[in-house]
């Protein structure tokens, strides 16, 4: 003991792996932002009982409801495959808000191309969207391959840059003629994503979110690719010894996870809003991380995990305009459950004890 | 007017050196923690709350400094709540400083609709300049710079306090070799866990100051967007300054006018360039800034690593 002073330390000891244990943290976390949900809408002076069962209400009961919280979950289910594929190579893209712009921009440009024939429209603006979301992205990865760029940061600072540059494009030489407000001009007719329920947002993105879900649990469990990216995000100088190129696996990987958040952006352009704006995304893009956590970075579990945020978000909206309790909730609730789900991840993964005294004393 | 009319005059100057204040405080919180090896996502939000507390306080009291003080403590507490998750428990620094920041903006946005639900926003009278007598009076930039307020002349003071503190002083040793080897710091007796925890603390006591200063003394009332990124902007600022006292005030400085300036463009209304370009500037600077540096190993070497007692 050097200085004698004694505080309260914890010591962390590595549990055995389970898996059960892993999605039991998930779980609790869930139910400790539910709990949390309760105390504020308490503390706006509401029933939490009626709040819950109008927020349940207005996300799964009747068509509107459901094709609406299905609608907002297709972009952060998207955001969040984005972020899972991304976590797997231990590549932190926190970009995804900034991919999933370029994307939306990307996807409103080619649906206004009169020229181009009208089937090939849809399937265009998703190509296009893809890759502009996949560049924004690659570049970081070229940025951390080539110069040890921290993507922590490269992928924050392109968030601002991007948005800025959408901001002054779309205030600019690329505002809606027509309105007059900063917005892109609208996608031509033959643009607009199909919808498959008449009267509601139940729009092709939803099925295509889904279908990515799939395809990306095939990548990550079926394919040697999946394989190389599990490998070079548990231990890289391993990959490296196996002959994977960890350089290459990270750039792809970081491609396709930019892919999928520009996916995300054209989704809203061409099922809901048929139009680019600088607030298409309203925070899609951090939300997916919070996907990626709760589902364990399975793609799989990421569709109940951005189900429940989105009903969420489209609960906390129905309850703020019948109890006036502010729908900052649903914001709020998203930052405890990712808080929430951090922490109960580490208290399975180590039995934590709580002592006191010196860091010397302890050994 | 031109644009050079907008630079060209006292007030601007003066303007420069009001935004720049937040962003060197800001900063400065951020240099610590990370010279500590732990980056610090969740500024953004404890800016804010830093900046609501303030307000909340002041138009409570009607104290000023009252309102500063308790803007400083919950600013504390939260670099405290971060050092539980990232220091003591070893949560990854950029999943837990993003919970931070997205929890707290969404519970601050929350509470101002909870606390103003009737819409009636109070009016905080808000800090006055004090003049220095002498140096004031220096033509053209005495006013700018030596009529300002208490906190930015603390402002002034903290950067000088800074770098001794870091480059002269044992404790700004140990800061430094915790950030950069803590197995080490360890072996000499340094307490690892407690300096990330203190660095932490301080980061986000300066954090909260620096959104309670923008409304305190810059806009005299809280808005939605008062932060609106400035939290991110100090991340940036730190990579720009390398790390070190004097280099992040340098950068503060520069980012501070272009804050002024856009403003000045922005109400002016003879803007050419959207001045949203101008507004993504000190982003671009720092992803080249970042390029140019790699390969000089500017950052601290454990940056992001979590630290574990046990590992030798």
């Amino acid at each position: 003991m050097e200085t004698g002073e004694r505080s309260v330390r914890l010591h962390l000891v590595l549990r055995d792996p389970s898996a059960g244990r892993d999605w039991l943290a998930s779980g609790i976390a869930v139910v400790a932002s539910m709990a949390i949900t309760g105390v504020l809408i308490l503390l706006a002076d509401a029933n939490p009982v009626t709040g819950f069962v109008i927020m349940f209400k207005a996300a799964f009961v009747g068509k509107i409801a459901i094709t609406e919280t299905l609608a907002r979950a297709a972009p952060i289910l998207l955001t969040g495959l984005a972020a899972i594929v991304a976590l797997r190579v231990r590549f932190w893209n926190i970009g995804a808000e900034g991919q999933l712009l370029v994307g939306a921009m990307a996807a409103a440009f080619v649906g206004t191309i009169a020229q181009l024939p009208a089937m090939l429209l849809v399937p265009a603006m998703i190509l296009a969207a893809m890759l502009a979301g996949g560049l924004a992205a690659a570049f970081p990865a070229l940025l951390k391959n080539r110069f040890r760029v921290n993507e922590v940061v490269s992928t924050l600072m392109l968030n601002f840059i991007i948005a800025n540059m959408v901001t002054a494009l779309l205030s600019g030489p690329w505002r809606d003629p027509v309105s007059g407000w900063p917005d892109s001009p609208d996608i031509l007719a033959g643009a607009e994503w199909p919808t498959y329920w008449r009267g509601t947002n139940l729009h092709l993105g939803v099925v295509l979110a889904v279908i990515a879900a799939v395809a990306v649990a095939v990548l990550l469990r079926r394919t040697t690719f999946g394989l190389m990216m599990d490998v070079v995000g548990d231990n890289p100088v391993a990959a490296s010894h196996a002959r994977i190129d960890v350089r290459r696996t990270v750039l792809i990987s970081a491609l396709l996870s930019g892919a999928l958040a520009g996916l995300a952006g054209a989704g809203e352009v061409g099922g809901i809003q048929y139009q680019a704006m600088i607030s298409i995304s309203s925070g899609y893009g951090y939300a997916g991380l919070i996907v990626a956590m709760l589902a364990r970075l399975s793609p799989l579990a990421a569709v109940p995990a951005a189900i429940f945020l989105a009903s969420l978000m489209t609960g906390s909206d129905e309850m703020s305009r019948q109890l006036g309790v502010p729908s900052f909730l649903a914001d709020a609730v998203q930052g405890i459950a990712l808080l929430a789900v951090l922490i109960a991840s580490q208290f399975a993964r180590y039995r934590i004890v709580v002592y006191w005294g010196s860091r010397s004393s302890a050994r | 007017m031109s644009i050079l009319d907008l630079i060209l005059d006292a007030g601007f100057l003066a303007a420069a050196i009001r935004l720049t204040v937040p962003l060197l405080l800001g900063t400065m919180g951020e240099m610590i923690c990370e010279r500590s090896g732990v980056l610090n996502l969740g500024i953004e939000g404890m800016m804010l709350a830093g900046a609501f507390m303030g307000f909340v306080a002041a138009a409570a009291t009607g104290s000023l400094w009252l309102a500063v003080f308790a803007a400083v403590l919950l600013g504390a507490l939260l670099g405290f709540v971060m050092a539980i998750l990232v220091v003591h428990l070893r949560i990854d620094q950029t999943a837990a400083g993003i919970g931070m920041t997205m929890t707290i903006t969404g519970l601050v946005y929350f509470a101002y609709r909870l606390v103003f639900a009737d819409n009636v926003v109070p009016h905080i009278e808000s800090f006055k300049t004090i003049p220095i007598p002498l140096l004031s009076a220096i033509p053209f930039i005495g006013d700018a710079l030596f009529n300002q307020y208490a906190l930015t002349y603390l402002a002034y003071v903290l950067v000088p306090l800074l770098a001794v503190f870091l480059a002269r002083t044992p404790s700004g040793l140990a800061l430094r070799t915790v950030g950069e080897n803590p197995l080490a710091a360890a072996g000499s007796g340094i307490d690892v866990i407690r300096t990330r925890t203190t660095a932490l603390v301080v980061a986000g006591g300066l954090a909260a100051l620096a959104g309670a200063y923008l409304n305190l003394a810059v806009f005299g009332s809280f808005t939605f967007g008062i932060i609106s990124g400035r939290g991110w902007i100090c991340l940036a600022l730190v990579v720009l300054g390398r790390w070190n006292p004097v280099g992040c005030a340098a950068a503060a400085l520069l980012f501070g006018g272009v804050d002024a300036f856009q403003l000045r463009m922005q109400t002016s209304g003879i803007s050419q360039i959207p001045f949203s370009v101008f507004i993504a500037l000190p982003y671009i600077a720092t992803l080249i800034a970042m390029i140019f540096s790699s390969r000089r190993a500017l950052a601290p070497e454990n940056l992001m690593k979590p630290y574990d007692p046990e590992e030798r």
